[in-house]
């Protein structure tokens, strides 16, 4: 069943987590200078020093302290941030939210505008559409997504300001009670629908900039893989009984096409979670990137960490549904594994 | 004689735009209707260039230069404008070479089906369409139409894809069905099978078959007359029995000569090409071109 | 007559793919940004107007003055002119993504080369470690290195760096793991040539084609990696002209001053879409000569 090749998968991704968990230990860990140093800052006596040293293990060899690590990993503990002064998973589920809210809200973004560009692009092969889409998938690659948060808060933000330049909603807005931590979905079940297009009125210019170069990297696919496909038989044969052009290329070419597209949209998400630093900064967004940037300049170590993985797993996750996905909407695969 | 219900005339095709390589050098021919007509070459010659002009699938091509004349009731394939096959109404239908790549790998047959039902009647209703899809796949004697249906064609053999191929391509009524070697890629006794069944039901429809092929023991037991093809230009042309009995063009007889070996695939060493290669055109008679007569 | 494979008929395929390059006025307009960008760079301390401003005094008399001329970019808070310090930008970027291109490349390709070649526990070992390195966000990964590193331009390097050899690594597996099979390298193992042989003279020469476009691609996104580390304050530190830390510094003075960060943001657009048109009219050549 799908289900079983989808639990093979995750352990395949264990594996991944534990070396991804190993590399950035050992970047923490080996990195010159003493941690605890850097962490408590130069006034600290060295008493204080060495209290946080036999704290977190830290005089201990290398594998005593990843295995120290693993054993607090297991408890859902990743360590106390020097930052905040409170666990890792706390400031985690704090700030996780909001970026998983701008990244969903991107990745359709992205699979909305980029596969129409895309399929518009093969379509029209050659001609004006083709080239219009082309370039806007190519300038959308190009272009790292703080540059386009910069140009669209510069236009749609100060010159025509139809958007809000920052932040997740207004400051007459009400916080909706947390229950998801995503506000689309938390304004709704409070019941108050002007919260929600606040929150969607907030969302929509970082969610666009966010999603541009995923956008053009989705369109470039989708055109190349139904260029591919154009050349088959089966495509012949739709023509020859007189269907729609359009209907062709919604439908016998875009299926086919659309299988080895999906597989690249996983990376495209996992780039995405990487650029949400970006557009969180520019449009001043509470999400993880603020605190990752924020623990980062000050060498919080556990919440580095912690940050890290928390990304990585969430991409690793993301790939897992791709994979399931696309078993799904590849009948070969779906009916082979029904087999097996 | 009955009224030709697809003519071609001077038919002249270049790739890469008008200077570039040419493939046909004026073709000329004509199908009437429910008559069995055979367009026999080796690969190469230009046959199934010729079959996909007619089907109006090259005409968009910007590689494509194609001039002269293609009519089938009397809609006009090569200076006719774009959309020929929506134009014909599924008149005119095709059956493609290998039966299971023709076939889109990510939907069931039952949703190819109802689009090419669809494009015959565009009103007809879901269950309507399923209704007479599974009656055509009986037809084609598919033992369980509903279950084949329901499959992908990478779940079907190469020859349960072929009946399902015939049964949508008859599916119209089509008034002529062009068969580019149809089942090629099957083996033998399947293809011949397939082929039986196509030439049964198209003769009790009285639909006109255009056979595409490099294969003369096909030819000959599935087609009334016989165009040769050669270097993109008819050398022979004859009735299947006139052409079989006494061949005059050293194409001809070389293709012949190679009948028995034909089941390996491809000819035997050709002779040199001689002058008497490059004659003019040998028309056995009773199958004077009317067409050409009348213009 | 020519012998098969003799430096005539090498020739002529070579000038088909020339053609194929130059007859795409989308390739010839990346060359020309790019040779534009490179030129500027290189010969900066003379084409730039105020060659000064590099350092972190500019013009007191014109701080953020509106583009106009002389200044015709307009300057930043500390009256510098933005053209000056986007084509000193310009010179930092490229050094950058020439020198980490320059060992990730080596780096990534005898990884790939060598698990693709040798299979077994090589080949399982090598790939997942650079499926570790493959499943962190490329950025994130680069901001964890640089959060435990000072943020120097040499270590900004080594944070790419890091996480870059992945992919050639992966781009030259699959490539080997193809061409390992094909009969060249069989012939090669029958005659009893070394693995090195092998690996660097039969394989690698195959293998050309996808690492030179890989390779122009990625000159663009190293930059645009190295400028948005930057922009996140981890990157070059000022007064370096840092096109990154350009647009994250001007985006404070926004919308008034809003040259400060447009032209450099447009400025990193430029180059990265310049290496891109090269990078893709590199591979369609190449596959023109097939």
């Amino acid at each position: 069943m799908i289900w079983k090749s989808a639990l093979r998968r995750l352990g395949a991704a264990l594996i991944v987590m534990v070396g991804i968990s190993m590399l950035i230990f050992a970047i923490a860990r080996v990195m010159p200078g003493d941690p605890a140093r850097i962490a408590l800052g130069p006034n600290a006596s060295a008493a204080q020093v060495a209290a946080l040293r036999a704290e977190r293990h830290l005089d201990a060899p290398l594998p005593i302290q990843y295995w120290e690590f693993v054993k607090a990993l297991s408890r859902g503990d990743l360590g106390k941030s020097l930052y905040t002064n409170r666990p890792v998973t706390t400031d985690i589920a704090q700030f996780l939210p909001a970026t998983l809210e701008l990244v969903i809200v991107s990745a359709i973004i992205m699979v909305l505008i980029g596969l129409p560009i895309g399929i518009l692009s093969a379509h029209f092969r050659g001609r004006l559409p083709d080239h219009v889409g082309r370039l806007i998938a190519l300038i959308g690659v190009c272009t790292p997504a703080f540059v386009w948060g910069v140009i669209l808060q510069l236009f749609f933000g100060y010159f025509w300001p139809v958007f809000p330049i920052e932040g997740r909603l207004l400051e007459s807005t009400p916080v909706p009670p947390d229950v998801t931590g995503f506000f689309l979905v938390d304004t709704l079940l409070a019941g108050n629908v002007p919260a929600f297009f606040d929150a969607l009125h907030h969302l929509i210019l970082p969610a666009v900039a966010l999603a541009m170069a995923g956008l053009g990297q989705t369109a470039r696919l989708t055109r190349s893989n139904m260029i591919e496909v154009y050349d088959r038989p089966y495509i012949e044969m739709a023509r020859a009984y007189g269907f729609r052009p359009l209907r062709i290329a919604t439908r016998y070419a875009f299926r086919p096409a659309f299988i080895p597209t999906l597989t690249i949209l996983g990376l495209e998400f996992a780039a995405m979670l990487g650029n949400a630093f970006l557009v969180e900064k520019v449009f001043g967004w509470p999400g993880i990137s603020r605190y990752g940037v924020d623990v980062i300049i000050r060498k919080d170590l556990d919440a580095i960490v912690g940050t890290v993985l928390i990304i990585a797993a969430a991409f690793l996750i993301m790939n897992i549904v791709v994979d399931i996905l696309v078993s799904i909407i590849n009948p070969r695969i779906r009916l082979a594994a029904g087999r097996g | 004689m009955s009224e030709p219900v697809l003519t071609i005339r001077d038919l002249r095709l270049a790739f890469g735009g008008r200077r570039g390589h040419p493939v046909l050098h004026g073709i000329s021919l004509h199908v009437r209707a429910g008559e069995k007509v055979a367009l026999v070459g080796e690969s190469g010659s230009g046959k199934s260039v010729t079959a996909r002009l007619a089907m109006g699938l090259l005409q968009e091509s910007p590689r494509v230069h194609a001039t002269g004349s293609i009519r089938f009731d009397g809609i006009e394939a090569i200076s006719g404008g774009r959309d020929i096959a929506r134009r014909r109404g599924n008149r005119v239908a095709m059956i493609f070479q290998d039966p299971t790549s023709a076939l889109n790998p990510t939907f069931r047959i039952r949703g190819q089906f109802r689009d090419v039902l669809r494009s015959g009647d565009r009103g007809i209703s879901a269950a309507e369409a399923d209704r007479r899809a599974e009656a055509a796949l009986a037809e084609v004697s598919i033992p369980d139409p509903k279950r084949a249906l329901d499959s992908y064609a990478f779940q079907l053999s190469g020859g349960m894809n072929q009946r399902v191929m015939i049964a949508m391509a008859l599916a119209n009524r089509p008034a002529l069905l062009i068969a580019d070697e149809p089942g090629t890629a099957l083996d033998v006794t399947v293809q011949a099978q397939t082929l039986g069944l196509m030439s049964d039901l198209t003769e009790k429809r009285g639909t006109a078959v255009l056979l595409i092929s490099h294969n003369l023991g096909v030819v000959r037991e599935f087609s009334d007359r016989v165009y040769v093809i050669y270097r993109g230009r008819i050398v022979e042309h004859g009735t299947t029995a006139q052409l079989f009995a006494e061949p005059r063009h050293p194409y001809t007889r070389a293709l012949l000569a190679a009948i028995p070996k034909i089941s390996g695939g491809g000819l035997p060493d050709l002779p040199e090409r001689s002058p008497e290669f490059e004659s003019p055109l040998i028309v056995h008679e009773g199958c004077g071109e009317p067409v050409e007569a009348r213009a | 007559m020519s012998e098969p494979g003799s430096p005539v008929i090498a020739k002529r395929g070579g000038s088909r793919a020339v053609a194929a390059f130059f007859g795409n006025p989308l390739s010839v307009a990346g060359l020309v940004i790019v040779v534009a960008i490179v030129l500027l760079a290189l010969a900066a301390d003379y084409v730039t107007p105020f060659p000064e401003h590099v350092g972190p005094i500019g013009d007191f008399a014109a701080m953020s003055a509106a583009p106009a001329s002389p200044y015709m970019l307009g300057t930043d808070t500390m009256g510098r002119d933005l053209f000056t310090r986007i084509i000193y930008g310009y010179r930092l970027s490229l050094i950058m993504a020439v020198v980490v291109l320059a060992i990730a490349t080596p780096i990534g390709v005898i990884v790939g080369l060598v698990a693709g070649y040798r299979g077994g526990w090589t080949e399982y070992v090598l790939m997942r470690i650079t499926d570790v390195f493959l499943a962190v966000p490329p950025l994130v990964l680069a901001m964890a290195i640089m959060g435990f590193l000072e943020p120097t331009l040499l270590n900004g390097m080594l944070a790419i760096t890091a996480m870059w050899w992945p992919w050639y690594a992966r781009l030259i597996y699959n490539v080997t793991r193809a061409e390992a099979s094909e009969g060249y390298v069989l012939a090669a193992e029958t005659v009893g040539a070394s693995t090195a042989h092998i690996l660097f003279r039969e394989i690698l020469p195959n293998c050309w084609p996808s690492i030179l476009t890989k390779m122009t691609l990625d000159v663009g996104f190293v930059i645009l990696m190295a400028s948005s580390l930057s922009f996140l304050g981890l990157g070059v530190q000022p007064p370096t002209p840092d096109l990154g830390s350009m647009v994250a510094e001007g985006a404070k003075y926004m919308p008034d001053a809003w040259w400060l960060s447009l032209w450099p943001a447009i400025a990193i657009l430029l180059v990265v879409l310049g290496f891109n048109l090269v990078g893709d009219g590199l591979r369609e050549a190449f596959e023109a000569e097939g």
